[in-house]
C-alpha cells in the first residue's frame, strides 16, 4: 500500500511535472519518438507487404521477419546501436530500434492479410476487367484491412514499449522516469513511471482499436460476411488448427 | 600482444574475452535458461486451468482473454517497476512480470487448440466410455497439443528475449551482461551477452519443435496424406479444365 500512496503523492507533486526531467517533457519525447517511428515504419513495411502480397511472392520472408523480431532482444538492440558509431547520433539509435521492431508485425500481418484476401472475389474482380492497380486498392486492400489494422496495433504497441526500453540505453521517453527512480531507490518514482508508461500504452491500444472501427471501409457489410464465412468453414472438414 | 589486443582495443568480437570470462557468462546464461524455464512452466501450470475455466463456462471467456491482454500491452519495463514494491529487489519480480505476459499466448492457444477437437471425436470417445478426467487428458488434450506447442513456442522465445530486461533489477541473465557492457563501453560484452540471448532462443525453438515431433507423431502421416489429395485434387482439377476446353 505504501508504494501505492507513495507513487500518488510523487504524481501529485506538481515539481515532478515541469522541467527537462518533468513527466510532460517526457511524454513529449515518448508520444514525439512513438508516433514518427511508427510513421515511418508503415511507410517501409506496408508498401512492401502491399507488392508482395499482390504479387504473391516472397511469403516465407514476410512470415519469418516476425519469428526474427521476437527473438532477438530490444534491449540487446538498443545498447549495440547505442555503442554503434551512431550511439553518438542523438535519437537515431532509439528511432532505428522502434522501426526495426514495428515493421515486423506489420509486414507479416499486412501480408497475411493480402494473402488471405477471397482467391474467388479476386479473380471475380479480375474477371470483371479490373487492372492490377484497381484490383489493389478496391479489392484486395479492403480485404486485408482487418488484419492490416491489427499488424498497426500491434507495432503501435510495441513502439510504445520500445521506446520505453530507450530509457536503459540512455534515451529519452518516460521510461527515464522509472530508470531514475530505480537508480535513487526511490519506489515511488519507479512505481508512478510504470503506472504513467501503462495508461500510455493502454491509451494508445484504444485510440488504434477506434481509429480501426472509425476507418473499416466495409463497416456495415463485415458482420454479416463473417456469420457465413464461420458456416462455410464449419463445413469443410479437417479444418486447419488457429 | 595479439589476443590481448581486442580486449585492449574494443573490438566487438573478442575470442580473449570469452576465454578470460567464459564463468561469467556461464552464469550469466544459467541464470537466464532457469528464469526463462521457471516462468515458462508456471506459465503453463496456470494457463491450462484458466483455458478450461473460459471454456467451461463463456461468460469467463471474455473476462479472462480481455485481462491477459491488457497484461501484453504494458510495456515490460512499467511491469518490472509496478511488481517491485511487491516483491522487493528479487529474481520473483522478473518471473511473475514473464508468466503475465506469457499467460496471454498460452491462454489463447490453448483454447484455440481444445477448440479445434472436432464434436464427432469427443462424442466417439464418450461412447467409448470415456468420462471427463479421462477425455480431457485422454483424447482433447493430445488432439489440441499442435495448437498449445506453437503456443508454448512463441511464448518461449519471447520470454527469453524479454528476460534481459529484468537486468533492471539485476536478474537479467545475459541482460545483466550487456547493462554491464554498455556502462563500461565493452562492446565484445555486450555483443557476445546479445549472440548468446538469441542463440539460446533458437535452440529453445528448435527443441520444442522435437518435442512436438516427439509427441504428436500422427501429426505428420496426416500433413503427407494432406499433401498428397491436394496434388491428386490440383491434378484433377487440370485434366477437367482441359476436357473443357
Amino acid at each position: 500500500m505504501d508504494a501505492i500512496t507513495g507513487a500518488w503523492d510523487w504524481l501529485a507533486a506538481s515539481a515532478n511535472w515541469a522541467g527537462e526531467k518533468g513527466v510532460w517533457h517526457r511524454l513529449g519525447e515518448h508520444v514525439y519518438l512513438s508516433a514518427m517511428c511508427l510513421a515511418i515504419s508503415c511507410l517501409i513495411a506496408l508498401p512492401v507487404a502491399l507488392y508482395l502480397g499482390h504479387i504473391g511472392k516472397g511469403g516465407a520472408l514476410a512470415v519469418n521477419i516476425s519469428n526474427v523480431g521476437r527473438a532477438v532482444p530490444t534491449f540487446a538492440v538498443l545498447v549495440l546501436l547505442t555503442l554503434s558509431p551512431l550511439g553518438t547520433a542523438g535519437d537515431w539509435p532509439t528511432i532505428i530500434a522502434l522501426v526495426l521492431f514495428a515493421v515486423p508485425p506489420l509486414l507479416t500481418n499486412a501480408y497475411v492479410g493480402m494473402r488471405e484476401a477471397d482467391r474467388d472475389v479476386v479473380e471475380a474482380a479480375r474477371g470483371m476487367g479490373m487492372s492490377g492497380p484497381q484490383l489493389l486498392l478496391r479489392v484486395e486492400l479492403p480485404l486485408a484491412y482487418p488484419l492490416i489494422m491489427t499488424g498497426l496495433r500491434s507495432a503501435g504497441v510495441q513502439v510504445v514499449a520500445t521506446a520505453t526500453l530507450a530509457a536503459l540505453a540512455g534515451g529519452g521517453g518516460l521510461g527515464r522516469i522509472i530508470t531514475a527512480g530505480f537508480g535513487n531507490y526511490n519506489t515511488p518514482q519507479v512505481v508512478a513511471g510504470a503506472v504513467l508508461v501503462a495508461v500510455l500504452a493502454l491509451l494508445v491500444e484504444g485510440l488504434l482499436v477506434l481509429t480501426d472501427r472509425a476507418f473499416d471501409p466495409m463497416r456495415r457489410g463485415r458482420s454479416r460476411s463473417r456469420k457465413s464465412r464461420t458456416t462455410a468453414d464449419d463445413a469443410t472438414p479437417a479444418g486447419s488448427p488457429a | 600482444m595479439g589476443a590481448q589486443g581486442c580486449l585492449e582495443a574494443n573490438d566487438w568480437i573478442c575470442g580473449e574475452y570469452v576465454r578470460t570470462r567464459s564463468q561469467e557468462l556461464l552464469d550469466a546464461t544459467v541464470q537466464h535458461v532457469g528464469i526463462t524455464l521457471v516462468s515458462v512452466v508456471i506459465g503453463l501450470l496456470i494457463a491450462f486451468p484458466l483455458a478450461l475455466i473460459a471454456r467451461r463456462w463463456r461468460a469467463a471467456a471474455g473476462p479472462v482473454l480481455g485481462l491477459t491482454t491488457i497484461l501484453y500491452t504494458v510495456p515490460s519495463l512499467a511491469m518490472f517497476a509496478l511488481l517491485t514494491p511487491v516483491f522487493g529487489v528479487s529474481a520473483a519480480v522478473v518471473v511473475t512480470g514473464l508468466v503475465l505476459y506469457s499467460l496471454t499466448i498460452l491462454v489463447r492457444n490453448i483454447l484455440a487448440g481444445l477448440e479445434s477437437v472436432p464434436q464427432e471425436v469427443r462424442e466417439a470417445a464418450r461412447g467409448m466410455g470415456y468420462g471427463p478426467v479421462k477425455l480431457l487428458f485422454g483424447v482433447e488434450l493430445p488432439l489440441a497439443l499442435p495448437a498449445l506447442t506453437a503456443g508454448l513456442r512463441i511464448a518461449t522465445v519471447s520470454t527469453v528475449a524479454m528476460t534481459t530486461i529484468g537486468a533492471v533489477v539485476g536478474y537479467g541473465g545475459l541482460g545483466n551482461l550487456i547493462s554491464s557492457g554498455m556502462e563500461g563501453f565493452f562492446k565484445a560484452e555486450v555483443l557476445t551477452a546479445s549472440v548468446l540471448c538469441v542463440l539460446l532462443a533458437v535452440v529453445a525453438d528448435v527443441l520444442l519443435i522435437g518435442l512436438q515431433r516427439l509427441l504428436t507423431p500422427w501429426t505428420r502421416a496426416q500433413a503427407r496424406a494432406r499433401s498428397r489429395a491436394r496434388r491428386e485434387r490440383r491434378a484433377a482439377d487440370r485434366t477437367a479444365k482441359k476436357a473443357v476446353a
